[in-house]
């Protein structure tokens, strides 16, 4: 059995081993031996993604390390395509019987299917624009260095009187996509995570950061934040529902409008799913939201082609309040007359593609300033358990959670219980009285985009739960 | 395998673990979609590596590989103890697990007829065929159909000398129909929403469902919905279909009863529960006709939540969690059975691959059947809706004040069936709804439905989890709050 590539470890000074990602060779190494070996088969056409993955996640709780997991995988997925058809399998053993097999699999399941017309031929040659979000202090980080961040966050916890949960994860990723027709493009990029919850019996809050740089993390910073507003949720009173103004941390706007991400799809225009099917080119929201697609800006991560292969473009999304233009992948370009906007997500799906690097504009405010403009308000740290509840008025229900503070006469007062919201995103943005400038941000319910803090009017809580 | 796990085990005690579990498991997937009568994913995929589960200093420490070979796994179990001391570190105290015995066993999940074994184009003809019966309805603008097939072979091996191979099939399938008209958009599914009914089963799962039949019923009512008349916002009463009180019992009765949650090990992320170690026995959690267990036994049904051990080396068990109303029991492990004194875990340890370190989840966690006939059960209804699959689902991070919305909804009025409503819902506080459970319907229209989509853990894990229910009358419930213009 002869191995395509093998995955690398390194001993350093007794610590923990650290797996080393393949150098990126390896990865054109694995995608020419794939289609080499498909050469042989009736494919017309091959196309071969490969993903690495060295991940390490530090999970604590009850002020302690309760969990702390590694793990290492490299899979090998492969597209052919044979006479209008089409199909996908995928394998994470490396030698080349596996590399054969896996290609058998795609040509068995693309010949049991009816011919697609709308299949196209697979691109041709690309060229990429460069972006490095690797970064060897994230790459190089052991389970020493998260355990003693974490130490030192627990310890603050038991100082204050309190109790610490969260995670501090690290990694580094890479993947190549190449195909017959001369196409070949790869990335790599390292990721940190430090993620924290402060509980003060009954009362707890919360705070997170995320980069590719792990010394732009500060755990330290972020359990002192999460301590100081734990201490104040404590004695949290029971508010009526209604409709108040919120102020809403970057992490409860990114968990919230990033429900919308899919509506700017063209495939979820053209199968009438999208809130925006009749509402491109009106103003829908309120003059100042702008929302961009911008997989280069400098807060952004992830590679800069999408599952064909295809670069990525920068597409405003939002100008104004008004819903400009959507995103593509090369068949609903193709279906409605446009250019393939490189969000396209790997064949065969039936979603097509999606915005994954959304940036919203913001403004020149500050939490601080917008706490200071309200008579009467809340201030909201973080939403929990969104769902859509109508899809096309964009209906979102959802919980706050970990810290929702009251603020009367331009200062926080006190803190809340926690409310349950019924909230149309459409109606919201058009509610914006104030923004802070777009920061990234991190939540649990959207994956990361570039988001300001906002100040809101009118925001429609229904009813209140028992803490 | 045995041998990789052996090597794996050897070199975690020698590098310092006093504890140690291995698994090693091989994953085949089967994907098939359609969209509006073309096919959409048609994907296969395999997985194989080994997760390796370590305690040393007494602490935890867990490293995954998909490099199968003798090198590759020494070094991963070298990983596992290197983590697991810088888990001692900050740990908070040793860890200490309730006892268990050791297994050497064989099982394999019942089925009839092995989903890979079918031809791809006798389930490809099934799915375009519903997608052709739903797209001759008028007004429906998107139909979709999806199956799904899994093959999981696992080798569980632990220091306490169990060796535990398991094989488990595991089918399921949907179909939707989505209409939009009017500034609305309105959706019927069958059997399910979200990907539809799946269960420990062969493609005798597909072909019962019997997709074609059902699919001008979905698509019609589909359309049917915006002509419907809105879901008023009272407090009255509620008949949920076995679906729906299946995603009820999964949000408010299976994630509170987790025991990492209770124990503040979820915190961060998941959330904790409302149910404190003191109300263990004491809380009048339902009504005294509702009684829920978690059961892993065959014998409970072919369910997500099926299997003869867990992946912590555990017997599958039946545990009692609400029993004649009251609060019963938890779902536990080795370590937090014995963080609260409890003799045994209660076997629920549970790994979505050999990448991911096994937690608390469910198994099948089920409203026991009760004694009403379903037509007796509306007869008797004077003024209530009845609630049929799931549109949207939230819960707090304590598991008490729920909002579930569902795709249809029914009239009823003078012990019966009458106008379709649209846009229902239902919200509430955990204890309360449950304690005003006043009828369940008895075996003949309970059934085993299948969550496969549960989230929980990070890095993040998605597991099956099993929910046997049959439809069940609830009074005084807060209705239509979800689409309230207050």
């Amino acid at each position: 059995m002869k191995m395509a590539a093998s995955a690398k470890k390194r001993t350093a000074g007794g610590k923990a081993e650290r797996a080393e990602l393949l150098p990126q060779r390896e990865l054109r190494n694995i995608v020419d031996v794939v289609l080499r070996l498909a050469k042989s088969t009736d494919a017309q056409e091959t196309e071969v993604h490969v993903d690495e993955a060295a991940n390490a996640l530090t999970r604590f709780a009850n002020n302690g390390i309760h969990q702390n997991v590694f793990e290492h995988s490299v899979t090998v997925s492969v597209r052919t395509a044979v006479a209008g058809r089409t199909a996908r399998a995928s394998t994470n053993r490396l030698d080349e019987d596996s590399l054969r097999d896996a290609i058998a699999s795609s040509l068995s399941l693309a010949h049991s299917q009816p011919k697609d017309p709308r299949l196209l031929p697979m691109p041709g040659k690309q060229r990429y624009r460069t972006v490095n979000r690797f970064v060897e202090a994230t790459a190089k980080l052991t389970p020493e260095d998260r355990a003693r961040a974490v130490r030192c966050a627990c310890d603050l916890a038991v100082k204050k009187g309190q109790v610490a949960a969260g995670i501090f994860a690290s990694g580094m990723t890479q993947s190549a996509v190449g195909n017959s027709r001369g196409l070949f493009a790869s990335y790599r990029q390292t990721h940190s995570q430090f993620s924290i919850t402060m509980q003060e019996d009954p009362a707890a809050s919360w705070a997170k950061a995320d980069s590719a740089d792990v010394r732009k993390v500060d755990p330290q910073k972020l359990a002192g934040r999460a301590s100081e507003k734990a201490h104040l949720a404590g004695n949290a009173e029971e508010l009526q529902p209604g409709r108040y103004t919120v102020i809403l941390e970057p992490a409860a706007v990114l968990d919230l409008l990033g429900f919308l991400f899919y509506d700017f799809a063209a495939t979820a225009m053209q199968d009438m799913r999208s809130c925006l099917n009749e509402r491109m080119g009106k103003q829908l929201f309120g003059k100042n939201i702008s929302i961009s697609d911008d997989a280069f800006h400098p807060l952004q991560q992830g590679a800069p082609f999408d599952g064909e292969g295809i670069p990525r473009q920068k597409v405003e999304l939002v100008e104004g309040g008004v819903p400009k233009n959507l995103v593509y992948s090369r068949s609903s370009a193709k279906a409605s007359g446009k250019k393939s906007t490189g969000h396209g997500f790997a064949l065969p799906n039936e979603y097509g593609e999606a915005p994954m690097n959304l940036v919203f504009g913001g403004g020149d405010s500050s939490v601080e300033k917008m706490v200071a403009s309200t008579e009467r308000g809340l201030l909201v740290t973080r939403l929990w358990y969104i769902r859509e509840v109508d899809p096309y008025e964009k209906v979102m229900t959802g919980m706050t959670r970990d810290g929702l503070f009251l603020v009367e006469s331009g200062r926080v007062t006190g803190a809340a219980r926690n409310f349950r919201f019924n909230q149309s995103l459409i109606e919201m943005l058009n509610h914006v009285e104030m923004m802070s400038p777009a920061v990234r941000a991190t939540g649990e319910e959207s994956f990361e985009m570039v988001v300001p803090a906002m100040k809101v009017r009118d925001f429609h809580f229904s009813e209140v739960t028992k803490f | 395998m045995w041998d990789l796990c052996t090597d794996a085990l050897d070199t975690a005690k020698l590098r310092g673990a006093s504890y140690g579990d291995v698994r090693v498991m091989h994953l085949r997937q089967r994907d098939l979609t359609t969209k509006n009568g073309q096919v959409g994913t048609l994907a296969q995929s395999e997985s194989i590596g080994i997760g390796i589960r370590v305690l040393a200093n007494g602490a935890w420490g867990f490293a995954s590989t998909d490099r199968l070979t003798r090198e590759g796994v020494a070094s991963c179990a070298a990983q596992a103890v290197s983590i697991a001391k810088a888990s001692a570190l900050a740990k908070r105290s040793d860890v200490v697990l309730a006892p268990e015995k050791a297994y050497v066993d064989s099982w394999q999940s019942p089925f009839r007829k092995d989903p890979f074994e079918i031809p791809l184009e006798t389930q490809l003809a099934v799915l375009l065929a519903a997608d052709a019966e739903m797209r001759k309805a008028k007004g429906v603008t998107l139909t979709e159909t999806n199956m799904q097939f899994r093959k999981i072979d696992s080798w569980f091996a632990s220091s306490i000398g169990s060796r535990i191979h398991h094989r488990k099939v595991i089918s399921g399938c949907g179909i939707g129909a989505t209409s939009f008209q009017g500034g609305e958009i309105q959706k019927r599914s069958y059997p399910n929403s979200f990907g539809g009914q799946h269960a420990l089963e062969g493609y005798e799962l597909i072909e019962s469902l019997e997709l074609v039949k059902h699919a001008p019923r979905v698509a019609e009512e589909a359309a049917a919905l915006h002509a419907a008349e809105q879901c008023p916002e009272k407090i009255g009463t509620l008949i949920l279909a076995g679906n729906q009180l299946g995603l009820q019992i999964h949000e408010s009765v299976g994630h509170p009863i987790e025991l990492d949650r209770v124990l503040g090990q979820e915190a961060n992320f998941a959330g904790t529960s409302f149910l404190t170690l003191d109300q263990l026995n004491k809380l009048k959690y339902a009504s005294s006709i509702v009684n829920v267990v978690a059961d892993a036994r065959l014998d409970h049904g072919p369910g997500l939540g099926t299997f003869a051990y867990d992946d912590e080396g555990v017997p599958a068990q039946c545990t009692d969690i609400i029993k004649d109303g009251k609060f019963r029991g938890y779902l536990s492990n080795r370590e937090t059975a014995h963080l609260i004194g409890l003799e045994r875990s209660s076997g629920t340890m549970r790994t979505e691959s050999w990448n991911r370190l096994p937690i608390i989840r469910m198994t099948n966690v089920s409203l026991l059947p009760g004694t009403w006939d379903y037509e007796d059960l509306i007869a008797d209804t004077h003024d209530g809706i009845l609630m049929d699959t799931n549109r949207s689902w939230s819960i707090d991070d304590r598991r008490y004040q729920f909002q579930f919305s569902t795709e249809i909804g029914w009239e009823i009025k003078g012990g019966k069936k009458a106008r379709m409503l649209k846009n229902p819902s239902y919200s509430g506080i955990t204890t309360e709804f449950w304690n005003s459970c006043d009828a369940i319907c008895k075996f003949d229209h309970w059934k085993l439905w299948g969550t496969p989509n549960c989230g929980k853990g990070q890095p993040m894990q998605v597991m099956g989890t099993g929910h046997g229910a049959a439809p069940a009358r609830f009074r005084n419930v807060r209705i239509g709050t979800a689409f309230s213009k207050q």
